[in-house]
């Protein structure tokens, strides 16, 4: 009973607290380019102008796909507040991606078909390094359960710090921050229009808004749980992670998806891997 | 539908479409998005698609070829849709109304809301031109801007 009030009570706060995530985003983003910047509730405000404005689809099957994007997000939010399996949040976050990949290829535009393969490719980047993070959290608690980690005292950031670098580069591409601003391109609408999102509108593209405020709470979740002991610390943690995120936004210039690939992989997935074969051929005491 | 109205006047997404201008104007629109004017004050973004766009800001005068592509975009933006003309030759032709394969202005093609005339057009006189289409609109909806 208790788990369904938590859950419905998720459901319902998460799009707000995404929702003035992105505000904040936008105002900072602003400031650091010497702008004034909009207003912090300026993406309700377009939210609510995009439900308002002319359903067209240009196909019936890509409006599938995006509702199962909105589902499988939401199913992976509720596994982090419920403190369930880390792994199978993980694939979960998988499916929704494919979901919002295919949902781009189901239409004709050229532009959304470059994006969807640019999607599939950073989660060809991202998806192992979740993984590995997973098994990261194995290896402290010998358990993939979220509620372990936050039974456990001391926080996961002291021994899986090397992770916790891999998850930040991940968080960049899951933002869609500069260097990995590669699916959808914020702001190189001459080269892309907006990639895999060019053939929503209105009511549709309100909806994948809606699935990325999901999304942020989400993410800032999976970082807040690096120092889920006590409750304030990860919310530091956390804030901390999103400001560094606008600011690597704001200085790094768009890179080749060719590059983000590599780049995550010899970065992200080295750090993973070092600091796995760390816990499974030194292993500490009282760690099981 | 109240909050939907007032989010209207509050995030006019627009899309810049170049007819045949002398770029003139062009560089007068991007001007409104730095700093120094700031539109994203007001909420307005600039959209590189017409999907996701709410004001079509054209400038320079239509010609027999852009005429088609225009037509197209309008179609593509989904309603409620506002179209500004900018600069002169966007309003009538300009300098240009004679050539041989020049049209005239933006409204021979489609419907125009609001006309802002210059040679180029201020950046002021522009965001002054968005303001008016929200007027435009807020009076259509019945809501104070
Ligand atoms: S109005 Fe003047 S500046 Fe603008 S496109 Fe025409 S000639 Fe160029």
């Amino acid at each position: 009973m208790n788990a369904w009030i938590i859950a419905i009570v998720t459901v319902i706060v998460a799009p707000f607290i995404g929702g003035l995530l992105a505000g904040i985003d936008r105002r900072i983003t602003a400031r650091l380019q010497g702008r004034f910047g909009p207003p912090i509730l300026q993406p309700f405000y377009d939210f609510f102008k995009l439900l308002g404005k002319a359903k067209i689809a240009s196909s019936r099957l890509q409006l599938i796909w995006i509702y199962g994007y909105l589902v499988f997000m939401v199913t992976a939010l509720l596994f982090l507040v419920l403190k369930l399996d880390l792994l199978l949040l993980v694939f979960v976050i998988g499916f929704a991606g494919v979901s919002f990949a295919l949902g781009g290829f189901s239409s004709k535009s050229p532009y959304s078909h470059i994006g969807a393969n640019r999607e599939l490719m950073q989660m060809l980047a991202y998806e192992p390094v979740l993984l590995l993070f997973a098994l990261g959290v194995f290896a402290v608690n010998g358990s993939f359960l979220i509620s372990e980690i936050f039974n456990n005292p001391t926080p996961l950031l002291a021994r899986l710090w090397p992770i916790f670098i891999a998850v930040l580069l991940i968080l960049t591409i899951k933002l869609r921050k500069s260097p990995f601003d590669l699916a959808t391109s914020h702001h190189g609408h001459q080269e892309l229009i907006k990639g895999i999102m060019t053939e929503y509108s209105g009511p549709y593209y309100a909806l994948i808004q809606l699935t990325e405020w999901y999304e942020y709470v989400l993410l800032l979740g999976l970082v807040y749980i690096f120092w889920a002991n006590p409750w304030w610390a990860g919310l530091i943690v956390a804030a901390v992670a999103y400001i560094l995120e606008l600011l690597i936004d704001n200085i790094t210039a768009r890179m080749t998806v060719g590059w983000a690939v590599k780049f995550v992989w010899s970065v992200g997935l080295v750090l993973c891997v070092l600091n796995l074969i760390y816990f499974w051929l030194l292993p500490i005491k009282g760690v099981s | 539908m109240g909050i939907i109205a007032t989010s209207r006047l509050k995030s006019p997404w627009i899309m810049h479409f170049d007819n045949s201008s002398c770029n003139g104007c062009d560089i007068e629109v991007l001007a409104c998005l730095t700093p120094l004017y700031d539109v994203e004050r007001f909420g307005i973004v600039n959209m590189g698609n017409p999907k996701h766009a709410d004001v079509l800001v054209v400038t320079g005068p239509v010609n027999r070829r852009t005429a088609r592509v225009l037509k197209n975009l309008y179609e593509q933006i989904p309603g409620p849709k506002m179209v500004i003309a900018v600069g002169t030759c966007g309003t009538s032709g300009g300098v240009f109304h004679n050539c041989y394969n020049v049209l005239g202005g933006v409204d021979k093609v489609i419907p125009v809301d609001v006309y802002v005339p210059g040679c180029a057009a201020r950046p002021e006189a522009i965001i002054d031109g968005v303001v008016l289409a929200l007027q435009k609109l807020a009076k259509l909806q019945g809501v104070a801007l």
